[in-house]
C-alpha cells in the first residue's frame, strides 16, 4: 500500500476544496454537494488510518458517517424543495429571514 | 506501478472535486461529484478495504447522487446566473488555503503510531474484509448498528413531512 | 366567657366576608342587612355577657389577657395577637358594638335602594371589626392594625359614592390626614419601645408589661418625646389641631357612617389611646399641657366654626371636632375617667343627633326627589318647621341637643361639666388652669348656641321648603326611628352612671375606671401644686355657672333664629369680615393648601418635570440608545445569510485549529 501520508494529504486536498466549495458557491445544492465531498474526505482519512493501524473500528465509523450522510441527504433535499415551494429559489441568498 | 496509479487516481479525484465547486451547472457539478466518489472507492480498494468501496459506490455514488440529481432535475434548476461575488470568492479561498495548511501541518508534524490493532494486510486478504466488517459490526457495535435504523426511520418520516406540501 | 373574647371582633369578620364576597350575589336587601346586623349584634352580645362577668369581679381582678396565638417572635421583639379585657375595653367595647348595632340597623333604612348596598354593610363590619380590634388589643402592634383599619375603612366609607369627585377628595384627604398622625403613632411606638429596650433590656409593646414597668420612665425627657408622638396620632386620629379638616370634609360620605366613624366611635380612638397609656402620658407634665391646650383650642375653634355653616352635616362635624377637643381637654387635665365619659355619653347623643339629621336629610331628600327639585337637601336653609312633620325625629334630636347642650339632668351635662370642673380645679397647669376652664366654658356656651340654632332652624319657624314638596315630607320608617329613640333614651340617662359626689350621686363610673387609671393618677400626684383645694362651693357655683352660659347660649339661639329672625343677618352686616372668616371655617383649608399642599404639588411636579423625565428618564433612554448605538453596528454582522455564518464558523474554526498546531 502507499504510504499513509499521501491519502491523508489527498484527503486534505479534498477537505479544502468542499471547504472552498461551500462557502463560495450560493446553490444550495451545491453547497450540499460541497459537504458531501467534506465527508468523503474525512472518511478516506478513516479508512487510511485504520488500515494503517490494523483496527477495523475506523471503517466501521465510516459506514456509520454513510448512514447519517444518506440520512441528511434525505432530509436537506426535502428541506430544499420546502424552501424551494417557498421561494422559488435555491439561492442562499433568499435565505435571509434570520437577519436582525 | 502502484504509485503511479495512485497519483493517477489522485489527480483524477482533485480535478473532478475542483469540477464540483466550479461547474455552473449543478448537474455537471453532481456528475463531477460522482468521479470524485469512485476516485475514492478506488483508494477503499487500494486500502484493502472491499467493501467500503462497494458500499462508496452504491451509497454514495447509487443511493445518495441519484436522489441529488432527481432534486435538480425535480426544481428544473438552470445554470446558476445570479452574479458572483468576488469577495466571497477570496475569503472562501483563503479559509480553504488555511485549512489545508492546517491539516497538512499537522499531518506533517505528528508522528502516526505504531500498527497495533490485529487486522493486518494479510489478514484481511485471506479471511475477506467484508466477513470481518461484519463480525465487528455484529458484536462490538450491534447496540449502534441497531440505531442506525431508527436515524432512517426518523430521516424517512421527516423527509416525507417537510417535502410534503400539505399535510 | 372571657375566654371568647375574640367572638367579638370575629363576628363583624365573618359579616364582613359573607357580605363582601357574596353580597353581590345575596341580592336581597334584607338578608345583606340582617346579616351585617347580626353581626354586629352578636358582638354586643358577647360584650354584655363579658360586662356581666367583669362587674361580678372584685375591681383588682378585672384585668385579663386573652392570646389568640403568637403572631410575630423574633429575637427580643414578641408581639402576640392577643387581647387585654379591662374595665376601660369593657367600655369601648360596648359603645362600639351597641351604638354599632343601633347603626347598623338605622343604616337598614336609610341605604334602602342604593347601589352597593352589600358593599357598604361589608365596610361597616369591617370598620367595627378594626374597631374592636383597637380596642381589645393588648399590645400596641394590635392596636395599631386596627388604627390603620379604622384608617382604611373611613377611606372606604368617605368615598362610598366614589363616582362624586367631592366624595373622592374628601376620603383621600382623611386617609392622608390620618397617615400623618399614623406616623407619629408608630415613631412614639418606636421611641418607648427602643428606650425601654435600650435602658432595661426591657422588650415589649405589651400594655400590661409597660404598666408595669412604667415606674423606670423618667418624668419628661424622652417620655415627653414619645408621648409627643403618640399625641400627633391622636390627633390625627381624632381630628385636633391641626390635623381636624377632614373630618368636616368627612360628611361626603353616608349620614349612618358620619354617625358611627366620625361621632362615635373612630374618631374617639386618639382619646382611648390615650387612656390606654394614661400610665406614660402621666408621665409628663408637658405633654399633658401640650393636650389640655390643644383639646381647649379645638374645642373653641370648632365651636366657632359650627356657629356659621348651612350645611346640617357640616355643624354636626365641627360640634364633633369641638366635643373631641373637650375630650382632650380631659386628658390633658389628668381627669382620664371624664374624658372616657364624656366619650361614651358623647357616643350616645352625637350618634343620635347624626342619625336624627340622616333621617331628616333622607325625609328632604325624597321630598325633593319627588318634585325634581335640585335643591340641597342637607342645607338648613331650606328646611324649617319639620317637627310637624317629623315628630319622633324632632323630640329624639331635641333631647340630644339638650344633652350636648349640657343641661342637667341629661348625659351631657354630667361628662362636660365633670370636665369643666377638672379643667378649673386639677393641680398640674397652675395658672393655666383658669385659663382652660374659661375657654372650655366659652365654647359650651358656643356649643349650645349653634346646637340650638340648628334646631331652631331645621325644626322650628316657618317651612321654607317648596310648599309642593312638604306634602311629601313624612317621618321616617320604624328601622330608622327605633335607634333613634334608643339612643335618644341612652342620651337623656346615660349621665346617671356617673353623677359626682357633690350632686349625692356615687360616680360608678369613675370608681369603674379607677384600676385602669391608678396608676397615672400615682404618677402625677408626684409632681402636682399641692395648694388650697377648691371648696365644695366654689364647685357648686361653677356647675351653676356652666348651667347658665348654656342657657345663655340657647337664649341667644332663640333671640336669633326664633324671636327676631333678622338678627343675624344684621350681626353678619356689622362684622362682614368676621362672618366671611368664619363662615369659610377661618380659610384653615386654604392655609394648608398654601403652606403644604401647593408646595407639595410643586414639589412633585418638579419631581415629575425636572428628576423623573430628565434625569430617570434620562438614564434610562441613554442606556437604550447607547445600546441601540453599539447594535446599529453589530448588526452588520448579523445578515441572516446562512453564507456568511458558515464563513465565520469555518474561520473560527481554522483560527483554532492555527492557534493549537503553532502555539
Amino acid at each position: 500500500m502507499e504510504n499513509l501520508n499521501s491519502y491523508l494529504i489527498v484527503s486534505a486536498i479534498l477537505f479544502a476544496i468542499g471547504t472552498i466549495g461551500v462557502l463560495t458557491r450560493k446553490n444550495v445544492i451545491v453547497m450540499f454537494m460541497s459537504i458531501e465531498l467534506m465527508l468523503n474526505a474525512v472518511n478516506l482519512t478513516f479508512v487510511a488510518f485504520s488500515r494503517y493501524l490494523g483496527n477495523l473500528d475506523g471503517q466501521i465509523f465510516v459506514f456509520f458517517i454513510m448512514t447519517v450522510a444518506a440520512a441528511e441527504a434525505a432530509v436537506g433535499l426535502a428541506l430544499i424543495i420546502a424552501f424551494f415551494n417557498n421561494k422559488e429559489s435555491i439561492d442562499v441568498e433568499d435565505v435571509n429571514l434570520m437577519k436582525w | 506501478m502502484e504509485t503511479l496509479f495512485f497519483l493517477i487516481i489522485t489527480l483524477v479525484a482533485i480535478v473532478s472535486a475542483i469540477l464540483v465547486i466550479t461547474c455552473k451547472n449543478p448537474i455537471n457539478s453532481a456528475l463531477s461529484l460522482i468521479m470524485t466518489f469512485f476516485c475514492l472507492a478506488t483508494y477503499y480498494v487500494m486500502l484493502d478495504a472491499p467493501f467500503m468501496a462497494a458500499v462508496q459506490v452504491m451509497v454514495y455514488a447509487g443511493a445518495i447522487m441519484v436522489l441529488i440529481v432527481f432534486t435538480i432535475m425535480l426544481l428544473n434548476i438552470r445554470v446558476d446566473s445570479s452574479k458572483k461575488h468576488s469577495h466571497k470568492l477570496v475569503l472562501g479561498s483563503i479559509i480553504g488555503f488555511f485549512t489545508l495548511l492546517n491539516t497538512i501541518f499537522v499531518l506533517v508534524k505528528s508522528r502516526a503510531a505504531l500498527p497495533t490493532g490485529p487486522y493486518s494486510g494479510e489478514m484481511l486478504r485471506s479471511i475477506g474484509h467484508t466477513e470481518l466488517v461484519g463480525r465487528e459490526m455484529f458484536t462490538n457495535f450491534l447496540l449502534p448498528f441497531e440505531i442506525t435504523s431508527i436515524l432512517l426511520l426518523v430521516a424517512i418520516i421527516g423527509a416525507v413531512i417537510l417535502a410534503k406540501k400539505k399535510i | 366567657m372571657f375566654d371568647n373574647v375574640w367572638l367579638i371582633p370575629l363576628f363583624p369578620l365573618i359579616g364582613f366576608l359573607i357580605n363582601g364576597l357574596f353580597g353581590k350575589k345575596i341580592k336581597n336587601e334584607a338578608v345583606i342587612g340582617a346579616i351585617g346586623t347580626l353581626a354586629i349584634f352578636a358582638s354586643f352580645v358577647v360584650s354584655c355577657l363579658i360586662l356581666m362577668q367583669m362587674i361580678g369581679l372584685p375591681a383588682e381582678q378585672r384585668v385579663f389577657e386573652k392570646v389568640l396565638f403568637p403572631w410575630i417572635h423574633s429575637g427580643n421583639f414578641k408581639a402576640d395577637m392577643a387581647f387585654l379585657l379591662d374595665p376601660l375595653s369593657c367600655v369601648m367595647i360596648m359603645v362600639v358594638t351597641g351604638v354599632g348595632s343601633l347603626i347598623h340597623l338605622y343604616s337598614i333604612g336609610y341605604m334602602h335602594g342604593e347601589e352597593g348596598f352589600y358593599r357598604f354593610f361589608a365596610y361597616l363590619n369591617l370598620f367595627c371589626m378594626s374597631m374592636l380590634l383597637l380596642v381589645l388589643g393588648s399590645n400596641m402592634l394590635v392596636m395599631f392594625i386596627g388604627w390603620e383599619g379604622v384608617g382604611l375603612c373611613s377611606y372606604l366609607l368617605i368615598g362610598y359614592y366614589f363616582h362624586k369627585k367631592s366624595a373622592g377628595d374628601a376620603a383621600k384627604k382623611a386617609f392622608v390626614m390620618n397617615r400623618v398622625g399614623d406616623f407619629g403613632f408608630l415613631l412614639g411606638l418606636f421611641t418607648l419601645y427602643w428606650w425601654f429596650g435600650s435602658n432595661h433590656n426591657i422588650w415589649t409593646i405589651n400594655f400590661v408589661e409597660i404598666k408595669a414597668a412604667s415606674h423606670l420612665l423618667p418624668y419628661g425627657g424622652v417620655v415627653t418625646v414619645a408621648t409627643l408622638c403618640f399625641f400627633v396620632g391622636a390627633t390625627g386620629k381624632s381630628a385636633q389641631l391641626p390635623l381636624f379638616t377632614w373630618l368636616p370634609d368627612a360628611m361626603e360620605g353616608p349620614t349612618p357612617v358620619s354617625a358611627l366613624i366620625h361621632a362615635a366611635t373612630m374618631v374617639t380612638a386618639g382619646v382611648y389611646m390615650i387612656g390606654r397609656m394614661s400610665f406614660v402620658f402621666a408621665k409628663s407634665p408637658d405633654t399633658l399641657l401640650v393636650i389640655a391646650v390643644v383639646g381647649a383650642a379645638t374645642a373653641i375653634f370648632a365651636a366657632t366654626i359650627g356657629t356659621a355653616q348651612n350645611d346640617i352635616k357640616r355643624v354636626l362635624a365641627y360640634s364633633t371636632v369641638s366635643q373631641l377637643g373637650f375630650m382632650f381637654l380631659a386628658m390633658g387635665v389628668g381627669a382620664f375617667s371624664a374624658g372616657i365619659f364624656h366619650l361614651m355619653t358623647h357616643a350616645f347623643f352625637k350618634a343620635c343627633l347624626f342619625l336624627g339629621s340622616g333621617s331628616v336629610i333622607h325625609s328632604m331628600h325624597h321630598a325633593l326627589h319627588k318634585i325634581h327639585s335640585h335643591d340641597d337637601a342637607q342645607d338648613m336653609r331650606n328646611m324649617g318647621g319639620l317637627r310637624k312633620a317629623m315628630p319622633i325625629t324632632f323630640i329624639t334630636f331635641a333631647v340630644s341637643t339638650i344633652a350636648i347642650s349640657g343641661i342637667p339632668p341629661l348625659s351631657g351635662f354630667f361628662s362636660k361639666d365633670e370636665i369643666l370642673w377638672m379643667a378649673f380645679s386639677n393641680q398640674f397647669h397652675g395658672n393655666v388652669n383658669i385659663y382652660l376652664w374659661g375657654i372650655g366654658a366659652v365654647a359650651a356656651c358656643f356649643t349650645a348656641f349653634y346646637m340650638w340654632r340648628l334646631v331652631f332652624m331645621t325644626f322650628f319657624g316657618d317651612c321654607r321648603i317648596n310648599p309642593t314638596a312638604k306634602s311629601y315630607l313624612h317621618e321616617s320608617p320604624l328601622v330608622i326611628t327605633i335607634p333613634l329613640m334608643v339612643l335618644g333614651a341612652l342620651a337623656a340617662v346615660g349621665g346617671f352612671i356617673g353623677v359626682p359626689k357633690i350632686l349625692g350621686g356615687l360616680n360608678h363610673f369613675e370608681h369603674w375606671l379607677e384600676p385602669v387609671f391608678e396608676t397615672a393618677h400615682e404618677y402625677s400626684t408626684q409632681y402636682a401644686h399641692h395648694g388650697a383645694h377648691p371648696s365644695h362651693s366654689v364647685e357648686w357655683t361653677l356647675m351653676i355657672l356652666s348651667t347658665v352660659i348654656a342657657v345663655i347660649g340657647i337664649m341667644i339661639a332663640a333671640t336669633m333664629y326664633v324671636k327676631n329672625k333678622s338678627l343675624p343677618g344684621r350681626f353678619v352686616a356689622t362684622f362682614p369680615t368676621l362672618h366671611r372668616a368664619v363662615f369659610n371655617k377661618w380659610y384653615v383649608d386654604e392655609i394648608y393648601d398654601y403652606l403644604f399642599v401647593n408646595p407639595c404639588k410643586a414639589f412633585g411636579q418638579f419631581l415629575w418635570k425636572g428628576f423623573d423625565v430628565l434625569i430617570v428618564d434620562g438614564v434610562v433612554n441613554g442606556v437604550a440608545n447607547t445600546v441601540m448605538g453599539f447594535s446599529g453596528i453589530f448588526r452588520y454582522m448579523q445578515s441572516g445569510y446562512i453564507y456568511n455564518y458558515a464563513f465565520s464558523m469555518a474561520l473560527g474554526v481554522v483560527v483554532m485549529l492555527g492557534y493549537f498546531i503553532f502555539k
